[in-house]
Parts: structure tokens; C-alpha cells; sequence
């Protein structure tokens, strides 16, 4: 789950980071008294989405009048930022964040990940912050250094300061710098993050040292013990249709083809979506039905692929195991009956119970075109989906 | 022979009162050796108690003392699975399979931990995997028992359904399997690819595998550098994701493209150069398979 700046800026002070004072604002007027409030003469207009990019995008100003404030907020509040993460329509702004400016001398990177390698958390740090991480790791590894965090001793003094001396903080700053380290280590530790990052973590001119960024995302399986945490989900900056497949305990992903998939396994889901690609297809989404399906969970699934406008073809793939066919099939047809299927529908099921499954399908006088095996109903389901224009 | 578990193993079912539980053991005991295999459960506050004649024990240690359980599967619910876990792992049974779906990754990062530190002699397969397999002669997990049948081929994979797929695809072509195992699709885990193909390269009924992967780490890429090196049998394979976008988790926790690491064409490039020979059509993974037997 992820969450905005400004709400991970709140988290990350509670352990000790320390950041530019600031406010969300939902309207001009709050963006103007923000300032007000905040005093100075320089402040910093930013944009509150949760993809990263913002500032490329036209999403990050720096305010040096009040009038500056009033004329950035009012641009940047409602505009679509487009970003290289929000995809090409971009994302609508709704909120922001008015803060103090800062003096910054130089930018740094600090991140935590979860690290597969080593199968624990790992504190990555660079000092060439400010810029995509990414490419930092392409073109100049030797600038990002690492130490994996014993999970019972959290991030010792010496890690933290060597971390810190190895980015160019100076010996006067180290302190500060191994408390905003091990602040950040204490939050992501106590908030089962998945990831977090300080991009950039600034030194000021008078030796200070501030998070002039922060993000955070948590383990949606850890959200039971963190009711909190949930409470800071925006569902305004997540996809409308995964909304509604999460509420049915669905998990879907919208994606930009015309063919929608129906399937239960993830791998088998994803297969699934490759399959079409290659056939010369494209999948208009991901949606894994789970191992325990029910026929009210596929009608929802229906519903949420039929909302896609785009869609021209739906291909059901059912490997059953504990997922009987039969209780599948007759899930598909109650739902092709409720929601008025409007494209062809390629059904292809294997495993527990496939021939009365196949029986229901058949019987039920429904115009579901059978696949028998996944290349067979993969290649049917592009056709068709080639033919419906 | 075969990996992991065979005829032999005595397994405990942890979480043995809950309604997953009891349904995959009443499979489990009614397949093949079934019936002398599954010989406890274990459920905190039901001790004493039977399920389908399985005595059912306090803990970990009382049931493996009781009746010699080696192995034990997992279907307690998310928050208490690695608490689940730790307590077999502190038994020392030889093998755990979690096949719990949703567990944090802080907690299987505290306790991968804990298991390195004590040098713990406990395989962990899991969390989030559908089991493994020996055909005809024992099945710990959900896949369905009556797809496969015991022969040369092993299959190792992250995904449950997609293992289902590949050993449907052998059958098709009447080859049959010495085990499959699903790992499981989390980013902190037990077994990875690597350490179950050692497995099936000192096995002397595997004649060859299938490997499936799925986007997300760099653990296929790591046992395909290990085949290169080591392996004595030929072995296929296919990596689920060509069309995943980045930075979007497609269902398994750990099936996601971060930072532009993790992508299938990276996994089948690396595959290939080792001499690993890959398909893109998850439809494909039988007839790729025979065409390297030999």
C-alpha cells in the first residue's frame, strides 16, 4: 500500500527524521494560509500523487511571493501530472504539500529495501540523490553502497555512520545523519514497510541534515496489525476497477489490451497473458480468481472486465485443483446470464471435474466457444477478438 | 526415488482443526501411501482429539514424539504461520511445507534469520506454495492428485497452477513425474529453484526437469549459473511475465518488476546462455521437455 509524502514525512518524524516544516493543503486559500502559517520567504509548492516524477513533471515549484504560492497552487491543484510512473494519461492532483524552502548544498539517496539475496532488509545509500536511483545503479554502481540490517540488532551506530561517511556526509553532520538512518530503519521496521525512501536527503549550508522527500510503501499482507496505516489510503490515486476486484477479494490489474482474462493462479494468470501476446493478442488485464472461487466471486470479475471499454474478448483459463470445473462452470454461466456478456467468450478448463464442467457449459445453450488445451483457447480468444469491432 | 518425500515420510498437518486443514489431509490420506503417512495434527487447545482417526497433539514436539513425524504442512491462518513454522523448525523436523498464503515479510525475515543463526537442519518450502508431490506415492499440498503419475521428470516452480499446467502437458505426452515441488511465489522464502535442482541432479530416478519461473528476484537466474556448472541432466524452461508492467505485483508478493530488474526477457536470456532451453508459450513446456530427452 502505498501513501503520500506528506503523510510519510508525518510517520517519519514520529522517529526522529527530520524534514522541512510543511502542510497539506486541499485548496488555494489552505496553500496561501500554509505559507502564512509557515512564515519565511521561500516555499515549496508539491504536487501529492503517489507516483514518483513529480518534479520532470511539473509538479514541484519553488514559491519566492505569496503571489508565487496562489499561482503555483492553483495550477498545479487539478492539473493531470503526467510522470513516468502514472502511465500517459497522468494522474489527477487533488492535494498538496506547502513547505518551507530549504538550503541545499547537497542531495543524497537512502533507501531500504526488502533484499531477496540476502532475505533481509537492506539500507542502500548513494551520494548522488536527487536523481533516479535506477540510473545511478546503471551507470555508476561503485556510487551506491549497501549493508543488509540484522532484523534483531536494527541498524548499529557503526553501520549508520559508516554508511554516512561513505556519502560524503562530514564528521560534524555524521550524528545527525546515523539518527535520521536509524529513525528511518525504526519506521520501516515498525510499520512492516515494504520500501522506503529519502530522495533526496539533503545537507543544508549551516550543516544540517534533512528528508526533503520521503516515500513509503507497506506490506498489504502486514495491514491486519495496522489499522492506522490503512487509514492513510487514498483509493482517489488507485485504479477504480482494482478498487472494486480488491473489495471482492479479487486480484486484478488493469492493463492496456483488449482481451480479458479471467484465471485462477497467478502464474498461471500470468501465463496466460503471455500465451495472448504471442498469438498476437492483447490482454486487457490480470485477474487471478484465487483457489476458492465462488460463482458470486466470477460474476463480480465479469463485471469489472466488462466495465473496460475497450475489452473485444474475455478467455477463462481454469487449471482446477481444489477449484473444481464444475463449480467454476456453473459460476461462468450464472454470471454470462446476470451481466449480458457483450463479447465472445473462450472457455478453456482442465483438471477436477472437467467433463461436467464442460457438460454445464454446453448445456446451458450459452455461445461460450470451448478451447482445448491453453494454445487452442488462447489462439480462439484473439481471433475473436479480431473479429469484434 | 524421488526428492523430498517419498512412501516413508510421516507427516503432521499444523493447523489441522481449521477447514483448509482437515480438507487437504482427508486428500492427502486418501492418495496413494496416504493412509500411513499423514499420522498427526497439531492444534493448540485440541489435543486429544481425532480428525478422520489422526490423533491430534499440542504441539510440534508432543506430536513428532508421539508418532515420529518428520514433515509437517502448514495451513494456519497468515498472522500465526511463522510462529507455525518457528515451532516445527524448533522441533527439528526434517521438512516444513507453508503452504499459508499472506504472511508478512517481516515475520519470514525474522525467522529466516533465526533458522541461519541456529544452523537449523529444518528444510522450509514456503509460504505461499501448493506443496509437493511424489506420484503414487505421497502428496502434502492442495495440487490435485490425480493429474500426475510417478516417472522421470521433475518440476520445480514458483507457481501453483502453472506446475499443474506443465505436469498436464507431460501427461498429454505420457511422461510421468519422480516429484514436483512448488516453492512458492513470496520474496523471502525457504528452498529457491537452486537448492531443489541439486535435489533432482543427485536423484537418480529424474531423468530431466522443468523449471518454471516467474518475474520478480534473480533466483532463476542464480540456478541457471548453477546448471551451467553443474547439472547433469537436461533441463527446460519458462518464465511467466513477458507481458507484466513494471512495478505492479501480478498476484504473488514477490512477482513483480522493480527498477527494471526481475523481467522474464532478463530470466530467459541469462537461461538460455547457460544452456537451458526456453519457451515463450507457456503451451509448450511438454513438447519442449521431450525434445531434450534422451
Amino acid at each position: 500500500m502505498k501513501i503520500h509524502e506528506y503523510q510519510a514525512k508525518e510517520l517519519l518524524r514520529q522517529y526522529g527524521v527530520v524534514t522541512p516544516r510543511g502542510m497539506p493543503c486541499f485548496s488555494v486559500d489552505e496553500a496561501e494560509a500554509a505559507a502564512k502559517t509557515l512564515g519565511g520567504s521561500v516555499w515549496v509548492v508539491k504536487a501529492q500523487i503517489h507516483a514518483g516524477g513529480r518534479g520532470k513533471g511539473g509538479g514541484v515549484k519553488v514559491a519566492k511571493s505569496m503571489a508565487d504560492v496562489k499561482s503555483y497552487a492553483s495550477s498545479i491543484l487539478g492539473m493531470q501530472l503526467k510522470t513516468h510512473q502514472t502511465g500517459p494519461e497522468g494522474q489527477k492532483v487533488r492535494r498538496l504539500l506547502v513547505e518551507e524552502g530549504a538550503d541545499i548544498k547537497k542531495e543524497l539517496y537512502v533507501g531500504l529495501v526488502v533484499d531477496r539475496g540476502t532475505q533481509r532488509v537492506v539500507l542502500m545509500v548513494s551520494s548522488e540523490g536527487g536523481m533516479d536511483i535506477e540510473e545511478v545503479a546503471a551507470h555508476t554502481p561503485e556510487k551506491i553502497h549497501k549493508v543488509a540490517i540484522d532484523p534483531i540488532l536494527g541498524l548499529t551506530d557503526t553501520d549508520a555512520d559508516d554508511m554516512a561517511q561513505k556519502i560524503g556526509v562530514p564528521a560534524a553532520s555524521v550524528p545527525q545523519a546515523r539518527a535520521m538512518l536509524q529513525g528511518l530503519y525504526k519506521a520501516f521496521d515498525a510499520t512492516d514497510a515494504s520500501l522506503a525512501e529519502i530522495n533526496p536527503l539533503i545537507l543544508t549550508g549551516d550543516g544540517r541534515v534533512i528528508a526533503l522527500d520521503a516515500k513509503i510503501d507497506f506490506d498489504g499482507n502486514a495491514l491486519f496489525r495496522h489499522p492506522e496505516l490503512v487509514a492513510l489510503r487514498d483509493v482517489e490515486e488507485e485504479d477504480p476497477a482494482e478498487v472494486e476486484a480488491s473489495k471482492h477479494d479479487l486480484n486484478y490489474i488493469q492493463l492496456e489490451g483488449n482481451i480479458g482474462c479471467l484465471v485462477n493462479g497467478a502464474g498461471l494468470a500470468m501465463a496466460s497473458m503471455d500465451i495472448i501476446k504471442l498469438y498476437g493478442g492483447s490482454p486487457a488485464n490480470f485477474l487471478d480468481v484465487g483457489g476458492s472461487a465462488t460463482a458470486e466471486k466470477v460474476t463480480e470479475a465479469f463485471k469489472i472486465m466488462l466495465r473496460n471499454p475497450e475489452l473485444k474478448a474475455i478467455l477463462v483459463n481454469i487449471f482446477g485443483g481444489i477449484m473444481k470445473c464444475d463449480v467454476i462452470a456453473h459460476g461462468i454461466v450464472a454470471a454470462a446470464r446476470q451481466v449480458s456478456l457483450s463479447v465472445p467468450l473462450v472457455v478453456r478448463l482442465e483438471g477436477t471435474n472437467v467433463d461436467l464442467g464442460k457438460k454445464i457449459l454446453a448445456d446451458s445453450g450459452l455461445p461460450i466457444i470451448s478451447g482445448n488445451n491453453m494454445a487452442d483457447a488462447a489462439q480462439k480468444v484473439v481471433a475473436a477478438a479480431k473479429g469484434a469491432h | 526415488m524421488s526428492i523430498l518425500i517419498n512412501k516413508d515420510t510421516r507427516v503432521m498437518t499444523q493447523g489441522i482443526t481449521g477447514k483448509t486443514g482437515q480438507f487437504h489431509t482427508k486428500t492427502g490420506k486418501e492418495y496413494a501411501d496416504g493412509l500411513n503417512c499423514y499420522v498427526a495434527g497439531v492444534t493448540p487447545k485440541k489435543g486429544g482429539q481425532k480428525y478422520e482417526g489422526i490423533p491430534i497433539f499440542e504441539s510440534v514436539k508432543d506430536a513428532k514424539s508421539a508418532t515420529g513425524a518428520n514433515v509437517s504442512v502448514i495451513y494456519v491462518p497468515p498472522p500465526f504461520a511463522a510462529a507455525a513454522i518457528e515451532e516445527a523448525v524448533d522441533a527439528e523436523l526434517d521438512l516444513v511445507i507453508c503452504i499459508t498464503e499472506g504472511i508478512p515479510v517481516r515475520d519470514m525475515i525474522r525467522l529466516k534469520y533465526k533458522m541461519e543463526k541456529n544452523n537449523s537442519k529444518t528444510l522450509l518450502i514456503g509460504p505461499n506454495c501448493p506443496g509437493v508431490i511424489t506420484p503414487d506415492e505421497i502428496k502434502i499440498g492442495i495440487m490435485p492428485g490425480h493429474i500426475h503419475k510417478s516417472g522421470p521428470i521433475g518440476v520445480v516452480s514458483r507457481s501453483g497452477t502453472l506446475t499443474y499446467e506443465a505436469v498436464g502437458q507431460l501427461m498429454e505426452i505420457g511422461l510421468g513425474q519422480s516429484s514436483c515441488v512448488g516453492i512458492g511465489g513470496d520474496p523471502v522464502n525457504g528452498l529457491k529453484h537452486i537448492d531443489v535442482m541439486r535435489m533432482f541432479n543427485d536423484d537418480p530416478q529424474t531423468e530431466a526437469v522443468i523449471m518454471v519461473g516467474e518475474i520478480g528476484g534473480s533466483n532463476e537466474e542464480e540456478c541457471a549459473r548453477w546448471i551451467k556448472a553443474n547439472m547433469k541432466k537436461p533441463v527446460v524452461g519458462f518464465i511467466a511475465g513477458v507481458t507484466a508492467p513494471e512495478g505492479k505485483r501480478m498476484g504473488h508478493a514477490g512477482a513483480i518488476i522493480s527498477g527494471g530488474k526481475g523481467t522474464a526477457e532478463e530470466k530467459l536470456a541469462v537461461m538460455e546462455e547457460c544452456g537451458i532451453r526456453t519457451t515463450k508459450n507457456p503451451a509448450e513446456m511438454g513438447k519442449l521437455l521431450k525434445s531434450v530427452l534422451r
